[in-house]
């Protein structure tokens, strides 16, 4: 069988597993699948598992790996990735004040798609979410896939500070911003959920392969539920 | 209770650094630690800690501080003047600061980065198993930031170990530029045919936005296809990312756990350290080597690590 993945090293310490290049809920499973068998295999010298939405990067100690070991360990847990299922996850509701302040630039979405913004927060409270992988700052999950009308570009020119809790969309992805950061993707909502807080026994809300689903909310019930101190 | 480190002038940026924070980037969180990690493992090496022991790495300009018990310290990297009161101490050796005794950096000829090593470790608490500090996510070190006046540092118990006397490896540092060998990346299909020449045809300089996250230089333009964006896909230290405007990015210790541009190569491990010794406005020039070779060159530097401690 030929293979449909390739397991290629990206310096002298670390090594790739790719599989086909596209945003896909069935090719992001087999991500997931490898990243699990090769934390549960512990190989020696294995510093880091890192997995994204179709690649996952192993990184380690050269002087402690056995690299064609370690390859060959990637080969068999890529190959019998071939039977991961998407699992169906238990929903997580997030909910959402849209719009108004806390979503700044729903306004222009609505002018450039065309869509009221209602029509937009219908569309994006509508599917349940795959969290494909976690990246760019701690407990920043990147989900999909978001429905093709308001899968508007990131801004131009990325905002110096965007809130946390601020809830945005970037082509067929959408997120939220677990701390303030630099950020360009277009912000609809903010959510008083925290996906990353350090000192919660686990400070990750999400994982890759999670099912998440928005939930349009006022701004009073946004209140209520916020944080004492949350808007840090 | 033991004794701290009382900040009394911090310097440009002087971070809280340890070799990384490993086996959480799957959740987002960068891995951070030394830009030079053979000087770090050097100073750490000479007073007898692990070379896992928190230092602090001091960048440009040095800090002045303030010894709140007697403690074995050493300082590698960059070749700063450091004087403990008046007299002057040794660069790459241990030397005993006093209680009560101020220990200042003062001018530097070559290198960006020293790193202050003191008996026991630098014990700000760790954060999800490591003291690192990662600025960009304000996560580990000193809550976070860089060191500011008035900050005291904890410090883990002194153990008073025959201190190592063997004479420590000599640390390559730029002057003004360096020769950085990296591994050619396996998949060029975002890049014109000629990107791979163009990149070592001549030096490229470090802009000032340069920073712990990455260098970003300025060069003769590395052309890559207009392909449409492209998936996200983890990011090693020592990748060499080319953007649209062709000026390449060299992603050093503060990395994101991801990035979305064509990488080119990586730096191999053995010229990381040399990497991070470059500051803005030093040159770099680049050549392509086979990952035989940048083993080769891992072992003997390892070598010459491991034959002080």
């Amino acid at each position: 069988m030929t293979a449909d993945f390739s397991i290629v090293p990206i310096g002298d310490a670390a090594l790739l597993v790719a599989f086909a290049e596209r945003l896909d809920a069935a090719v992001n499973a087999r991500v997931v699948w490898v990243a699990e068998a090769l934390r549960r295999a512990a190989p020696p010298g294995v510093r880091d598992v890192v997995p994204a939405f179709h690649s996952l990067a192993v990184y380690f100690d050269p002087l402690r790996t056995d690299h064609d070991r370690l390859t060959a360990l990637l080969d068999v847990s890529a190959q019998s990735s071939r039977d991961a299922a998407v699992v169906a996850a238990p929903t997580r509701q997030v909910p959402v004040c849209y719009g108004g302040s806390y979503g700044p630039d729903l306004e222009a979405m609505a002018a450039s798609t065309g869509l009221s913004e209602p029509e937009i927060v219908a569309r994006h409270v509508a599917p349940v979410y795959r969290v494909f992988m976690i990246g760019f700052s701690p407990g920043f999950a990147y989900m999909g896939t978001v429905d093709p009308t308001i899968a508007v570009p990131r801004r131009p020119t990325p905002r110096v500070r965007v809130p946390v809790g601020s809830v945005g969309i970037a082509g067929s992805q959408t997120g939220i911003y677990p701390s303030e950061t630099p950020g360009g993707w277009m912000l609809i909502g903010r959510t008083p959920v925290r996906p990353f807080q350090p000192m919660r026994p686990d400070p990750f809300l999400f994982r890759p392969g999670d099912a998440v689903q928005f939930v349009a909310i006022d701004a009073d019930a946004y209140r209520r539920l916020s944080p004492p101190g949350g808007e840090r | 209770m033991t004794g701290g480190v009382r900040v009394l002038r911090p310097g440009l940026l002087s971070t809280v650094q340890d070799l990384g924070r490993w086996g959480w980037q799957a959740l987002g969180v960068s891995v951070a630690g030394p830009m030079d990690p053979r000087a770090h493992r050097v100073a750490n090496a000479l007073v007898g800690n692990p070379a896992d022991a928190a230092t602090i790495e001091i960048t440009l300009v040095g800090p002045e501080l303030l010894f709140e018990e007697e403690r074995t310290v050493a300082v590698c990297g960059a070749d700063f003047v450091v004087t403990v009161g008046d007299h002057l101490a040794a660069h790459s050796a241990a030397f005993r600061v006093p209680r009560g005794g101020h220990l200042r950096f003062g001018a530097r000829a070559h290198g960006s980065r020293a790193y202050l090593a003191v008996e026991g470790g630098i014990a700000v608490e760790p954060v999800f198993g490591s003291r690192a500090t990662h600025l960009p996510s304000r996560v580990g070190g000193y809550g976070g930031r860089p060191l500011s006046t008035g900050d005291r540092l904890p410090l883990g118990p002194a153990f008073g170990r025959a201190r190592v006397t063997r004479r420590p490896p000599a640390l390559d540092l730029p002057a003004g530029h360096a020769r950085l060998r990296f591994v050619v990346a396996h998949d060029l299909d975002h890049f014109r045919p000629e990107a791979l020449p163009c990149l070592q045809s001549d030096r490229y300089t470090l802009r000032t936005e340069s920073d712990r996250m990455g260098y970003r230089l300025g060069g003769p333009p590395v052309r890559t296809l207009a392909m449409g964006t492209m998936l996200s896909q983890p990011s090693p230290l020592g990748a060499i990312q080319v953007p649209h405007d062709g000026q390449p990015i060299i992603l050093m210790a503060d990395r994101q756990t991801t990035g979305g541009y064509p990488t080119l190569g990586t730096v191999i491990t053995a010229d990381i350290g040399l990497a991070g010794q470059l500051s803005p406005g030093d040159t770099v020039a680049f050549a392509a080597c086979t990952r035989q070779e940048a083993l080769a060159a891992m072992i003997a530097q390892e070598r010459a690590l491991m034959a002080m401690s």
